[in-house]
């Protein structure tokens, strides 16, 4: 690509009027990635295809795509709008919450008809209720139904559900640490810490959400009683699929234009922007609702696919392991995040899932379940020390794209890949 | 120790030697009372009773026991007085009234038993309570008083008082007061004594007043149709005092009132009289509803097949003509006034009480949060760099601790040991870190948070692949173990008022460094302007290595100490770096006070959310997550916030 980096005062670039899809080639070029690998998958599935692939590794590609599409909402708010969220799995987990209560409802609920079918006088609802209660929250030792449940026999209330919590947790949280100006790592621990509230409060019994039981049972889908888990995970791979590909051009759009520029500009220097006459709170507030939102959509996609969800999966650690996907796949361009969130969900699955053949040293043999965490950590500082673009760093290569000088003062954050990243790709 | 030791031995011969000496002198003094032993009278055993205590000899009580459970014999032939040993064929056993061991042999038919009536019995127990109150033994009187308060009695008061006059120990005779007014208070005949018992507790924080106090005071709900004469402690009012459900179950259980019908009763009698695809004309079908139950089960008691349902309208006339009270066991008014006043005092005292020993949880719980966050506070004051690491310094401190005292088995010589070492151990593991990783990423403070986070698992599961996953002991040496007890509600462990005395020496030792030294003159200049400071001549790479060192170090002592009460886990450093990160971001960054402020405020308020809910922990945190998040709002620079330029850098 050729660079016109200089222009001279009173320059402005001739709008361009091609469609947003044509001057962002990087999102065709992914979608249709993203099209062969849903249709490759489909083909070699049990339900559709050839059944090459288990189903349990459909479901593990299904996940791994939530994962990608939450990875992506990661990217936008740490890698274009500078904000190291540490709270975003815990959006993510919300979602999961807000979609495991109508299913696990709802289940209850045929499985409590079925039983009290049989009994000579027909049931009342209070019955049916008081039934469906005593099953969820027997374990807690509970069985009346929590305030938060109110909408769990709703499926389109509980929907909403997965947009809204997150959307206004983030909004409040959000308005809140914006207004006073907290920024860059205060934030993140601020982030961090109420990840932390939020799991520590899930784990108590009587938050009315099963304490650490969690909940479960999520891969059953209420009235696909008969069809079998490998139609249902070809399905949810689907559904993942398509999330993550509007997500994606979501995102790309909301990115490039001119609210990109400034949500970029806050990244690279805020006060520079807000003297400039931005409200830059209402970027910032803007981008972190949307990515929640989004989040907690990849996380209701997620959980039904994994069939469990509990207190531990909000852990502040979670979110961590978020901002590693994004910094290994390479912040700020969006396939980046994809490309981290796959490559290390997958290879982390395959070392701890004991696939890795252990290393014999012969005075020592390397266990890959007992290192593979060592070797993670390692990796994370080797590619902040060495390879701040990550993987998508070698995208550059082809492109022989050069890094731009990086000694020289662009603003605060020297590791930020400003001056080229300003005409996208 | 020794000379403990030494006491002991001493006391056992001459224990031994007395024994000795008394053994002839016990047969003597019972020969002497020959008739009364064998054949005692309840009105006459007094003055035996007497006689055997007042001769102090240590085979009283003994003899005593035996007595009252009918184990001593005489012997016709020698005429003296034997315990009963084992039976073989015609032969008995005996053996010596002193000494308890084998003596003699004699045929049965020549053997008596002595056989005390229970008056007489009764009289003999007492007088073993009051001999083992007055036992010289002073653990023996300890006993004897455990055992009273265990199972208080009415027959105790007398010889309990009796013993307080001769009592040579203070504390014993506090007890014995306090006893004995315990016992007046349950089981005195007296009102006006037994209320001045009650006054007498005033000023007593024990668990044991206490229960008294509430023991006197046990309620019992009643119901009744006017309200009887008895000592009420309070009238209930149905809808403000107890829901009408509760007292309408109450009425029901005294059989002023019918049973209601509950939902499952009338669905068991609406299934009972199914007949035809109907109950009592109402179609099955149609029962999903709740009040065509209601239809088909009034017609069936219009038919006299079930009970009639109580209607809402009965169940309130049932509730408005009668009254609902509590009244008190005990029928002395006063004494339960008293009682009530009493109680009320000492547990405003407890409260009090119980305050200042949650002040010296916080306390204790500030000094550690200061110790693991004061090394995070002043590294991110003079970098802008948070080490997500420094929880893994911590544990590496305490895995330190751990392996001095693998190789020193004297715990205090390893404790004095292992301080120096694990802040040696962790200040160069500072130092390497700071070397090779956040010194590259110093313009990049966000992303030195995920490198020291990298760094951070990977340490862990290094603890976790060479120490194991289970817990590791670091035992604290003897003289740190037990607790300075203040009284019967505040007491605070030696182990946490050391590590308060470690928290408060290096409070002192970080200022001295801070703002008496070069280092700490150099520290404080890159802190406010790293730029100035340098052109000043000063070398922040050093400056920084050093300080990245020295907060390392200290949390590596502050490892050892919190291993020493805690279990050292790999994942320990998990548990408190959280808290650190929160009691720098509250305390305000790089100042010292400011963390000082900062630990105080946490570990006040987490003390104080637990006590206010002290099954859950969990939620107390979650709480105090919320509050640090409000109050950021109000001082986002923390509570000592840096004034000027070197705020803004």
């Amino acid at each position: 690509m050729a660079t016109t980096d200089m222009a001279g005062p009173g320059f402005r670039p001739a709008p361009d009027r091609r469609p947003f899809i044509l001057r962002n080639p990087s999102v065709m070029y992914f979608l249709a990635a993203l099209a062969v690998f849903t249709l490759g998958v489909t083909l070699l599935s049990e339900a559709t295809g050839v059944g090459f692939l288990s189903t349990s590794f459909v479901k593990t590609l299904g996940k791994t795509l939530c994962l990608c599409l939450v990875a992506v909402a990661m990217d936008v708010v740490w890698g274009y709008c500078g904000i190291l969220s540490l709270g975003h799995m815990a959006f993510f987990g919300i979602g999961g919450y807000a979609i495991g209560m109508w299913l696990m409802y709802a289940r209850t609920e045929i499985i409590v008809a079925e039983s009290l079918a049989a009994s000579v006088i027909p049931p009342t609802p209070d019955e049916v209720r008081d039934a469906i209660g005593s099953q969820i929250f027997g374990v807690v030792g509970a069985s009346e139904f929590p305030w938060v449940w109110g909408f769990a026999s709703s499926l389109p209330l509980q929907l909403l559900m997965v947009v809204a919590v997150p959307g206004l947790l983030a909004l409040v949280f959000g308005w809140l640490a914006f207004r006073t100006r907290v920024a860059g790592v205060y934030l993140s621990i601020l982030t961090q810490a109420m990840t932390l509230a939020l799991a520590l409060y899930l784990f108590q019994n009587d938050s009315g959400l099963r304490g650490n039981n969690g909940l479960s049972g999520l891969q059953n889908i209420p009235g696909y009683g008969e069809t079998s888990q490998d139609v249902i995970s070809i399905a949810f791979f689907w559904a993942s699929a398509l999330a993550l590909a509007l997500g994606y051009v979501l995102f790309a759009w909301v990115v490039s234009g001119k609210m990109g520029s400034v949500v970029r500009g806050i990244r690279d220097n805020e006060a520079r922007v807000r003297f400039l006459g931005y409200h830059v709170e209402s970027y910032k507030l803007f981008i972190f609702t949307l990515t929640a939102v989004v989040a907690g959509i990849a996380g209701a996609l997620y959980y039904p696919q994994a069939g469990i969800i509990n207190p531990a999966e909000l852990a502040p650690i979670a979110s961590i392991y978020l901002a590693v996907w994004v910094a290994v796949g390479g912040r700020g361009r969006l396939y980046g995040a994809v490309i981290g969130a796959a490559f290390v969900s997958l290879l982390s699955s395959w070392f701890t899932g004991g696939g890795a053949p252990a290393i014999n040293l012969g005075f020592y043999r390397i266990q890959w379940t007992d290192w593979w965490l060592i070797l993670l950590g390692l990796s994370f500082v080797g590619v902040t020390l060495f390879a701040p673009k990550g993987i998508g760093g070698l995208f550059d290569l082809i492109a022989e794209r050069r890094t731009p000088d990086r000694t020289g003062d662009y603003g605060p954050n020297d590791g930020a890949w400003r001056k080229e990243e300003g005409r996208e790709e | 120790m020794r000379r403990i030791l030494l006491t002991i031995v001493l006391a056992v011969l001459c224990m031994a030697g007395a024994q000795r000496a008394a053994a002839q002198d016990f047969q003597t003094l019972l020969q002497d009372n020959a008739d009364e032993v064998a054949d005692p009278g309840r009105s006459t055993v007094g003055a035996l009773l007497e006689t055997l205590i007042a001769s102090g000899d240590p085979a009283v009580s003994t003899f005593l026991e035996r007595w009252q459970d009918r184990q001593v014999v005489r012997n016709a032939e020698d005429g003296l007085f034997y315990y009963a040993g084992r039976k073989t064929g015609d032969t008995v056993q005996l053996l010596d009234i002193e000494t308890a061991e084998p003596a003699a042999e004699a045929p049965a038919g020549a053997v008596s038993e002595i056989r005390p009536n229970g008056g007489v019995r009764r009289e003999i127990a007492g007088a073993l309570v009051r001999f083992q109150l007055s036992d010289p033994n002073i653990a023996s009187r300890r006993a004897a008083l455990d055992a009273i308060a265990r199972s208080p009695d009415a027959d105790q008061i007398e010889p309990l008082a009796a013993s307080i006059e001769g009592e040579p120990d203070d504390t014993i005779r506090v007890r014995k007061e306090q006893l004995v007014a315990m016992l007046t208070v349950r089981f005195g005949d007296d009102t006006a004594e037994r209320v001045a018992a009650i006054e007498s507790l005033s000023g007593s924080l024990s668990l044991d007043a206490r229960a008294t106090l509430n023991q006197t005071l046990t309620l019992r709900a009643g119901v009744a149709a006017d309200l009887p004469d008895a000592n009420i402690a309070r009238v209930l009012e149905p809808g403000e005092d107890l829901t009408p459900d509760a007292a309408y179950a109450q009425l029901v259980e005294a059989d002023l009132a019918p049973p209601r019908i509950s939902p499952t009763a009338i669905r068991d009698a609406l299934a009972a009289n199914l007949s035809g695809g109907e109950v009592g004309g109402v179609l099955v079908e149609r029962l999903s509803d709740p009040a065509a139950r209601l239809v088909a089960y009034d017609s069936l008691a219009a038919r006299g097949f079930v009970p009639p349902r109580v209607t809402e309208d009965e169940v309130a006339a049932a509730l408005d003509s009668h009254v609902f009270y509590e009244v008190y066991d005990e029928p002395d008014a006063a004494v339960t006034t008293a009682a009530q006043a009493m109680l009320t005092r000492i547990e405003t005292a407890v409260a009090v009480n119980q305050t200042i020993d949650l002040s010296l949880d916080a306390l204790s719980l500030a000094s550690i949060y200061f110790l693991a966050a004061i090394g995070l506070a002043i590294t991110f004051g003079v970098m802008g760099v948070i080490n997500m690491a420094h929880g893994e310094f911590i544990m590496m401190g305490a895995y330190t601790g751990y392996v001095v005292q693998l190789f020193i088995p004297d715990y205090t010589l390893s404790l004095v040991v292992a301080l120096p070492l694990a802040f040696a151990v962790t200040f160069g593991a500072g130092v390497a870190m700071e070397r090779l990783v956040i010194r590259w990423l110093y313009h990049r403070p966000l992303e030195s948070l995920l490198a020291t986070f990298g760094i951070s698992i990977a340490l862990q599961q290094l603890a976790k692949n060479i120490f194991g996953t289970q817990a590791r002991p670091l035992t604290s040496p003897g003289w740190l173990d037990g607790a300075l007890v203040i009284n019967e509600v505040v007491s605070i462990a030696y182990i946490r008022i050391a590590i308060f005395v470690l928290a408060l020496v290096f409070l002192g030792l970080i200022l001295l460094v801070l703002n008496r030294t070069r280092l700490g003159l150099e520290v404080r200049a890159v802190t406010q302007n790293a730029g100035m400071a340098a052109s000043m001549g000063i070398n922040p790479d050093r400056i920084n290595m050093l300080t990245f060192g020295l907060g390392s170090g200290i949390a590596g002592i502050a490892g050892v100490a919190i291993g020493l009460y805690a279990k050292v886990t790999s994942e320990m450093g998990q548990d408190y770096i959280v808290q650190s990160f929160m009691t720098v971001v509250v305390g305000g960054v790089g100042n010292v006070w400011g963390t000082l402020a900062g630990a105080a405020l946490i570990g006040v308020l987490q003390k104080g959310i637990e006590w206010m809910n002290p099954s859950n922990t969990l939620a107390a945190q979650t709480y105090m997550i919320l509050f640090i998040i409000l109050f950021i709002q109000f001082r986002p620079k923390g509570i000592v916030a840096l004034k000027g330029r070197a705020a803004e850098a």
